[in-house]
């Protein structure tokens, strides 16, 4: 399988054999991501990081990874001090990264930046979010955490809880899972529904999604519980978000009703919606989730980049 | 006494069977009139054998009928007839292609097609009957196709 020189903007570029090799090439990319072993593979290769919006662990993992695989990394974490805010549009900030760089990775506020990103760029260009777009890297380090935890994607219920009208990691990821074959439910308030166009796409991946507004209902049978932030800035105006924000709580009583082996899972930030005192429980994944965003970084950046 | 609404043209593209209302829409697809110094003739919401229909004509010029295959965009059942002497010497139905460029604008208004880039709005033809298109850049369908054209 090639993988060279590849633009990685969608989950839906990826077949399941694909997605399946990536996920196995990414097990192999744990001691070097957690600094046991030592690699210099992409030695002499540049990545530029592009940041056009606020993140912590997705900017800092994609360059640990590029780090760890003995790379180096220039950009910015924050465009107020770029050209961009003299005016000038993406495709131009995009032609000069490439020149300056081997790959590029991206995050931007508008739905299909990455896409654009890479019609004029030579270099490859992982997408790291557009919008209330995709995020595919995301949704790779998903996958291969349900993976490790559960020894199986296929047949697992998960249950995607909150905000699934914005959230871009909800829509990639119900998407990927039903590749899989997982079962999903959909829990959110009314007005944060999962789009219907999400849920045709399940259907015509042969998975019918059970959509509830209730969380205790949708606990007991969860081998998953995949929680998602009520993101402010993805809302048209305060109100509404006023209305749903708070909407849910994973908190030790909820998880009481659930199964022993549950697993709480979170792309993180969190504000409100998981209580601190979750953590200490064995349901609680969502650290170990952040971590795994390095080595499925490496292994994309080293099957991109490396000879 | 009979009054003829639409009359034959001599030479030129009829496009007939557009989806009733819609030709302007398709006059604005076709980039008409300015693409063009023809004598351009629409007739709106006539009865035909299937019901209500618009037409245009277009006379003294033969349109392409490959290029005329986008405004199945909007008017899928449209077929096009390339007159010569008062014959019908061609007769096209329209069939949409797999992509259309620069002719619809995506409705997310946070698209990046919709921002100041050197780029055409860009679509998947996801289904021809009835036509559903997904945007190329932001991967979005648009509910109502004829809202976005341009």
């Amino acid at each position: 399988m090639n993988f060279k020189g590849r633009d990685i903007i969608s989950i839906k570029d990826f077949s399941k054999t694909e997605i399946e090799y990536l996920l196995d090439y990414t097990q192999k990319m744990i001691p070097y991501a957690n600094g046991e072993k030592h690699t210099n593979v992409l030695k002499e290769k540049i990545l530029c990081s592009l940041f056009f919006e606020p993140s912590t662990r997705t900017r800092l993992s994609f360059e640990s990874a590029m780090n760890r695989l003995g790379g180096r990394v220039i950009g910015f974490a924050e465009p107020s001090a770029t050209s961009q805010k003299k005016g000038e549009n993406l495709a131009d900030t995009i032609r000069m990264a490439d020149s300056y760089s081997d790959a590029i990775v991206i995050r931007h506020p508008q739905e299909g930046a990455a896409r654009l990103a890479a019609e004029f760029a030579k270099a490859p260009v992982l997408n790291a979010g557009d919008g209330a777009g995709q995020h595919p890297t995301q949704c790779l380090l998903d996958l291969f955490t349900i993976l490790m935890e559960k020894k199986k994607i296929k047949g697992n219920n998960v249950v995607l809880l909150g905000d699934l009208k914005y959230g871009r990691t909800v829509h990639s990821l119900a998407y990927a899972l039903s590749m899989f074959k997982a079962d999903l439910t959909f829990v959110s308030p009314e007005s944060l529904k999962m789009p219907k166009e999400v849920i045709n796409e399940c259907k015509e991946l042969g998975v019918e999604p059970m959509s509830t507004t209730s969380l205790e209902k949708a606990i007991k049978d969860a081998d998953v519980l995949y929680v998602t932030r009520i993101q402010k800035e993805r809302f048209p105006d305060a109100e509404e978000y006023n209305r749903v924000v708070g909407s849910y709580k994973v908190d030790s009583t909820l998880l009481k009703q659930a199964k022993e082996n549950l697993i709480v899972m979170h792309p993180l930030p969190r504000i409100v919606e998981i209580d601190p005192e979750v953590d200490k429980t064995k349901h609680a994944l969502y650290f170990k989730q952040a971590f795994n965003g390095v080595p499925v970084r490496m292994a994309l950046l080293s099957l991109i980049l490396g000879d | 006494m009979k009054e003829l609404k639409v009359t034959p043209i001599k030479d030129g593209t009829v496009i007939d069977h557009i989806t009733p209302g819609r030709a302007l829409k398709v006059l604005r697809i076709l980039k008409i009139p300015e693409s063009t110094s023809s004598v351009v003739s629409v007739a709106m919401n006539v009865s035909g054998k299937m019901g209500k229909k618009d037409i245009v004509k277009v006379e003294n010029r033969e349109l392409d009928p490959k290029e005329l295959d986008k405004i199945a965009l909007i008017a899928p059942k449209a077929t096009i007839n390339i007159i010569r002497d008062y014959e019908v010497i061609k007769k096209h139905k329209v069939v949409l292609p797999d992509e259309v460029v620069g002719i619809a604008k995506c409705s997310n208004p946070t698209c990046i097609s919709n921002a100041r880039e050197p780029v055409e709005s860009r679509f998947h033809v996801i289904g021809k009957d009835p036509p559903r298109i997904k945007c190329y850049y932001c991967e979005r369908e648009p509910e109502d196709i004829t809202e976005g054209i341009i």
